[in-house]
């Protein structure tokens, strides 16, 4: 209790070396794959767990407040930025993956393929989506767009993660098992959010507690909203 | 060429059965002892698991074939740990990791049905059937990728020959092993099992159809199939079934395992054709295991000239 008690308030110092950890330990899937040996057919290694740990990230920090409202640690949610932009750096290399070695930037091939591949569509939507949440997931870029409309836009990060999950359902032959995991953890993460009410108030958006709220994902976004209305 | 034949259809059936350990059958499994006549007719087969391990190969004196190709073969390595074969799991390392559980011996194939002489074959009958050839084959997989490997068998034609095939007989439908026991992968209901393929006589017949018993000069790894399977090099991988134990001629087409699994993304045909994609992904690249960029696939993964004409008149959209 006193342990607890003692966690859910960090000093800055503290947080700061907890956010390098975080920074360090989001690069270790990449670090493994430089030294791993990439099996048979290294191209496919590269692409799948590019792609897996782009959604594991997208998951992660969509589970940063619920978590935070599970516990009381409120620093958690410094940590989210870190860990969202991982899921679109991860995303980033994914694609690249695929326009280098799937396409070998043949660029009208790739276009009929989003147009064509169900599950390359859903794949393209969730990184298109993934961009502008990045871009806007600085301090700077909250305070020029106003905590309201940067929730909202962040509000996105939950169409991301659903078509995340349907661009991995579409590309497997009949194991189902992997995305079906996805899919039961996003229901959960999903109804996480909506059962805990929000206990933000209008006065919690001004903004000095901007800075403890910032991430790629908007967790407290919809309900925030919901709390106004 | 007399004396060839005897060489390479002469195997010890007693002492491949007999053999305890498994380096011990590897080596009792040789075709013929190294005598120099042997020697003389031995077709140079590459061995990578036989030098690795200090034995020679498992078969020596192979018959070439002009249907070989000359590319590059993928490595014995990533042929033999990278496999599809549901029965032991879906990941690619699967089947090496989990095959073991399977028993080759003793072990039957029934060819029956539409037969005129049905009967049941012991394995190490088969195996002298006919003289075994090295085939250097492409394998396309439906999924975009390949390999080339060099395997070890017999015209399936020969087999059907055996059993003399009746007027009516116009299918040949192909079964693995159903036992959830030696393959734990049925335990799971993913796939109807046991596997069931299915051929067109006369694909069944083609001179390039072949039943394989093993790859690389050695007995076929547990994870390609053992002890014995199908090799069609002109169709989708998944076409040729892997540790078959019936072989049934039919006047219906048979009702393959895939398509009654997705009747929308597999048909009977499953021609490689870099023109017909399956309905998720592109069919006009394909990965050559060991490369890092696509390359084009060819039409009836290149056998077209050998094959072609089996299809002439057929809407290959259509009958895919
Ligand atoms: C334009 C964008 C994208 C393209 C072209 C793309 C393409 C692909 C391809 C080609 C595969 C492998 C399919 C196979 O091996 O059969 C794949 C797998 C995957 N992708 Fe993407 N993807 C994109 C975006 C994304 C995004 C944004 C995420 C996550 C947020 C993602 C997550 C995944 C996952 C989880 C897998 C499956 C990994 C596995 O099989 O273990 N992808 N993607």
């Amino acid at each position: 209790m006193k342990q607890a008690l003692k966690l859910k308030h960090l000093s800055n110092p503290a947080i700061h070396r907890l956010k390098l950890v975080v920074f360090l330990a989001c690069l270790i899937p990449l670090a493994r794959l430089a030294v791993a040996d990439l099996g048979a057919d290294p191209v496919d290694t590269l692409t799948r767990s590019t792609g897996r740990w782009a959604l594991n990230f997208l998951f992660i920090s969509l589970a940063i407040t619920p978590l935070r409202k599970f516990t009381g640690w409120l620093w958690l949610v410094r940590l989210r930025r870190t860990v969202a932009l991982y899921s679109f750096f991860y995303a980033c290399l994914h694609l690249g993956v695929y326009v280098v070695f799937d396409q070998f930037f043949d660029w009208a091939a790739i276009v009929r393929d989003i147009a064509k591949r169900p599950y390359i569509t859903a794949g393209f939507f969730s990184f298109v989506l993934l961009v502008p949440l990045a871009i806007t997931s600085t301090n700077g870029m909250i305070r020029r767009l106003g905590g309201r409309r940067w929730q909202h836009l962040h509000r996105l990060v939950y169409l991301i993660a659903i078509s995340g999950v349907f661009h991995y359902l579409w590309l497997v032959k009949r194991d189902i098992t992997g995305p079906a995991w996805y899919a039961l953890i996003l229901c959960g993460l999903l109804s996480a959010r909506m059962l805990t009410r929000p206990r933000v108030r209008t006065g919690a958006l001004d903004k000095g507690s901007m800075s403890s709220t910032i991430g790629v994902s908007g967790g407290t976004s919809m309900m925030v909203e919901r709390g106004r209305e | 060429m007399l004396i060839k034949r005897a060489f390479s259809g002469d195997p010890k059936p007693s002492e491949i059965t007999d053999a305890k350990s498994y380096a011990a059958r590897r080596c009792f499994l040789k075709f013929s002892c190294a005598t120099a006549m042997g020697a003389a007719l031995m077709l140079p087969t590459e061995s990578p698991w036989a030098e690795e391990n200090g034995l020679a190969a498992d078969f020596n004196n192979l018959k070439a074939s002009p249907f070989s190709t000359t590319e590059e073969k993928t490595s014995f390595r990533d042929a033999t740990r990278y496999n599809n074969f549901y029965e032991f799991g879906t990941a690619k390392g699967d089947p090496e990791r989990n095959a073991h559980t399977l028993r080759v011996r003793p072990w039957t194939v029934a060819v029956e049905g539409e037969a005129g002489k049905p009967r049941i074959f012991d394995i190490d009958e088969l195996l002298k059937i006919s003289p075994l050839e090295e085939r250097i084959y492409r394998l396309r997989c439906v999924e975009a990728w390949s390999m080339v490997i060099p395997w070890v068998g017999f015209p399936l034609a020969e087999l059907l020959k055996r059993v003399e095939p009746t007027g009516n007989a116009k299918f040949v439908e192909f079964t693995t092993l159903h036992d959830p026991e030696q393959m734990p992968g049925q335990r799971s209901t993913m796939l109807d099992w046991p596997y069931v393929e299915g051929l067109r006589l006369d694909e069944a017949r083609h001179p390039l159809t072949i039943l394989a018993v093993g790859l690389y000069g050695n007995v076929l790894p547990k994870q390609n199939g053992a002890p014995i399977r199908l090799i069609v090099p002109w169709k989708y991988g998944f076409k040729s079934i892997k540790s078959i134990v019936r072989i049934r001629l039919t006047e219906e087409p048979p009702l393959t395992t895939w398509m009654k699994a997705a009747p929308r993304e597999y048909g009977f045909y499953a021609n490689v054709n870099p023109e017909v994609d399956h309905p998720r992904w592109s069919q006009a690249k394909e990965r050559r295991i060991g490369d890092f960029l696509k390359r084009p696939t060819l039409m009836f993964n290149g056998y077209g000239e050998q094959v072609a004409h089996l299809y002439s008149g057929m809407d290959l959209q259509k009958y895919f």
